[in-house]
């Protein structure tokens, strides 16, 4: 027997932003029995002993009050440590970019939280992400958001078949100029709050600095590719490929941009011009692969893919290695591809799932460029 | 269900008959106590009648009552009021460990200030040792202050006993008794405390009002300025209303002291006894002799204090555990933590439940039940989980 709306248990995570407060009003409207949850990931006190968490706590009160559910907070600062934050650090440990908010979703949004969420009845955990979710060929598949531009299915595509199937997403259908103008007609607080950026717990703070006080920097090397000595660089971590800005070299032939790193030797490489063939690769291989609706029948076959969020689509060949892992080729060649991004496949608006690219094939055109640590472009 | 509420630690719903006398006030007092009129006169009366009222109940003079903004404003007037007064005579003041935070943070702040704290270690029941405390008085000590009975756990600790050390000694001695208050006989003519703060809304009185009992001879310094009232101690014009809703509260304790505590004793019974029938693994935290009838602390082994709460919340039962941060989230209790030591798990899987008077008996068994229901699932959940 299918239950009512009414007697559907739905909890939410709130975050005290617009499109969580938005999503909570729209599940409460369709008669659901919603409960919202702010969940405190990160033990952060600023210098006037302000915790920064307190603001947006004070945002989901107001709003639960206003929409009419109740609301409570949840501590994941350990999980979160263990699960998300060590991952960070081992990440650029190995030189690469890694992307918490993929694990964080994985881990803590579609984990933690929703086995909490399980612990207190729930029959759903909804958020407040642009992305879908819906029936195809007998299983849930992640369907890409109406809202092209917000489309946040790049980070959820960790998530498991167990995991979407107790998810809703109520903004999929919307596009972000609507979920303002939903909360501004119904006068919620956040209706002109500014969305975050950035990652949530570094939040507006230089970057660099955050990074230093957990990891040690090494100078280094800035070399050509050619290996001519360009200058130094504050240490491997700080940078990723395609960056331009921050570098601190010129001269002539340039702008630089970053085009590899090697570890063993602490060496930073720059190519002049960002058209340069030392910044294109022909393809890359993927590791923590996850099918969210399951691993596709071919071992070879044709779909598109994002190297990064909010990346155009690019189309691509996939083969599937006896590992697991995947050989990703592209059509066309692709520009300043990162190690520890994730790559996600689409079929269509079907979000296939992803997994965390770990080598970059065939850079520049002749191939002559060989970085062979692992972690290098 | 209609949600049932078993958090009167945290406050208690106002009684009728102060309400009455609180309305009554606001619709027939028009004064100011402060002026020389007839309104002023009329205002004046009731805020003396009031004070007397409480001093009596308590065994103090009228003019030993301060009328305060609540609890929190007491303790910080006792300890920031004698310490800075005193500070002449020394700078070393013993508190507890697990004293509420309005005397915790107030003493925290007066390290920053260059005073000396000690804080009393506790047992596991919540105790603290005579003994200890004898060892760390010093000659300069200026103030000792330990709570009544403890609001998370509802310990009593030895006040006679420590009040009777401290007659031949300098320091003053200062009592919270907000949580014991309703459901303890308060005597200040036979125990040598020198000061107690207390508020109206723990026993039915009205929230934002209390009072503290500074002894006679006490040297205190005010910390609001301004008018003349509460003797300089306390400026600012009196709260008429609240004032006598506050004394008919006080009142009506001394008239039920007895009535109150059978009456939270035997919900505390009916809710252990639902317990015990459900076979819910649980551990009392607090002691079994020294106690308060109407606070009961409970540890439910393989639970997460968070989803606990919040589970029992939605299922219609109110109670509580230690104190929430700024962003919402459970934090340790500090009471639990002095009591079994950082990170144990008692003070991660535990809630208070508190009664207050004339509780339903077929209402706590059924809250009894759900708690027992919920803890059930929460710990086959965690078996699960790991």
């Amino acid at each position: 027997m299918k239950k009512t709306p009414s007697q559907t248990r739905v909890v939410i995570g709130m975050s005290g932003g617009v499109d969580s407060t938005v999503a909570a009003l729209l599940l409460k409207q369709q008669g659901y029995d919603v409960v919202g949850i702010f969940m405190k990931n990160w033990d952060d006190t600023d210098e006037n002993g302000v915790c920064t968490a307190t603001e947006d706590y004070e945002d989901v009160v107001r709003v639960s009050n206003q929409i009419g559910i109740p609301y409570y907070a949840v501590n994941f600062e350990k999980q979160y440590w263990e699960r998300v934050f060590t991952y960070f650090l081992n990440e650029y440990k190995l030189g690469r970019t890694p992307n918490p908010d993929v694990m964080c979703n994985k881990e803590i949004k579609f984990k933690a939280f929703l086995d909490h969420a399980m612990a207190l009845g729930a029959d759903y955990v909804a958020t407040g992400h642009y992305a879908r979710v819906d029936e195809r060929d007998g299983k849930v598949a992640m369907i890409r958001a109406v809202d092209e531009n917000k489309d946040q299915t790049y980070f959820l595509n960790q998530l498991s078949q167990e995991q979407i199937s107790k998810v809703m997403f109520p903004l999929g259908d919307l596009e972000k100029p609507e979920v303002r103008e939903i909360a501004r007609e119904h006068h919620l607080a956040t209706a002109e709050k500014k969305d975050s950026t950035g990652i949530c717990f570094i939040g507006e703070r230089n970057f660099k600095q955050f990074l230093s006080t957990y990891l040690p920097a090494n100078r280094g090397e800035i070399r050509t590719i050619d290996g001519e000595l360009k200058g130094y660089h504050d240490g491997l971590m700080y940078y990723t490929n395609g960056q331009r800005q921050g570098l601190g070299i010129g001269g002539p032939g340039g702008p630089w941009f970053v085009c590899g790193k090697d570890l063993k030797q602490n060496i930073l490489y720059v190519a002049p011009g960002a058209d340069h063939p030392a910044l294109y690769s022909q393809g890359l291989l993927a590791d923590q692969v996850n099918w969210i609706s399951g691993a596709p029948k071919d071992t070879v076959f044709h779909c598109t893919a994002k190297f990064r969020y909010r990346q155009k689509d690019r189309p691509v060949t996939v083969h599937l290695l006896d590992d697991g892992s995947l050989e990703i080729v592209f059509d066309e060649l692709e520009w300043a591809v990162t190690p520890g991004q994730s790559v996600v496949l689409y079929d269509d608006d079907v979000c296939l799932g992803g997994g965390t690219i770990s080598t970059i094939l065939n850079q520049g055109t002749d191939a002559a460029l060989d970085f062979t640590d692992s972690a290098s472009l | 269900m209609d949600p049932i509420y078993l958090d009167h630690a945290a406050t208690t719903p106002i009684d009728p008959e102060v309400l009455q006398v609180m309305m009554e006030t606001y619709q027939t007092v028009v004064g100011n106590p402060s002026s020389i009129h007839s309104f002023g006169r009329q205002a004046r009366k009731i805020v003396d009648d009031s004070r007397h009222t409480i001093a009596k109940y308590i065994g103090a003079r009228s003019r030993e009552i301060v009328f305060t903004g609540g609890g929190t404003e007491g303790d910080n007037l006792a300890i920031l009021g004698t310490a800075f007064a005193n500070k002449h005579k020394g700078k070393h003041i013993i508190t507890s460990k697990v004293e509420h935070h309005g005397v915790l943070k107030t003493c925290a702040y007066l390290e920053s200030q260059g005073f000396d704290v000690d804080y009393l270690d506790v047992d596991r029941t919540g105790r603290i040792s005579v003994e200890d405390l004898k060892q760390k008085l010093r000659d300069d000590t200026i103030l000792v202050t330990i709570m009544f009975a403890n609001n998370e756990v509802g310990t009593i600790q030895p006040i006679r006993e420590i009040a009777h050390l401290l007659a031949n000694h300098q320091a003053y001695f200062h009592t919270d008794v907000v949580q014991a208050f309703g459901t303890v006989d308060m005597d200040v003519k036979d125990t040598p405390i020198d000061m107690l703060s207390m508020a109206g809304h723990k026993i039915g009185g009205p929230k934002g009002i209390g009072f503290l009992f500074v002894r006679d001879g006490v040297r205190l310094q005010a910390f609001t300025h301004g008018g003349d009232q509460e003797r300089k101690r306390r400026a600012g014009t009196e709260n008429v209303p609240e004032i006598a809703g506050l004394a008919r509260a006080v009142e009506k304790v001394g008239e039920h002291l007895h009535e109150r505590i059978q009456s939270s004793l035997k919900a505390r019974q009916v809710m252990l006894e639902t317990l015990d029938d459900e076979h819910v693994d649980y551990q009392i935290n607090g002691n079994p002799e020294h106690f308060l009838p109407q606070v009961v602390n409970l540890y439910f082994p393989g639970t997460q204090v968070e989803t606990l709460l919040t589970k029992l919340d939605l299922s219609g039962v109110a109670v509580s555990s230690g104190s929430a941060c700024t962003a919402g989230s459970i934090e340790p209790s500090h009471v639990l933590t002095a009591m079994f030591g950082q990170g144990a798990p008692e003070t991660k899987s535990s809630i208070r439940i508190s009664f207050g008077d004339a509780m339903q008996e077929d209402r706590l068994r059924e809250a009894g039940k759900i708690i027992a229901t919920s803890v059930r699932e929460l710990v086959s959940l965690g078996k699960v989980g790991n």
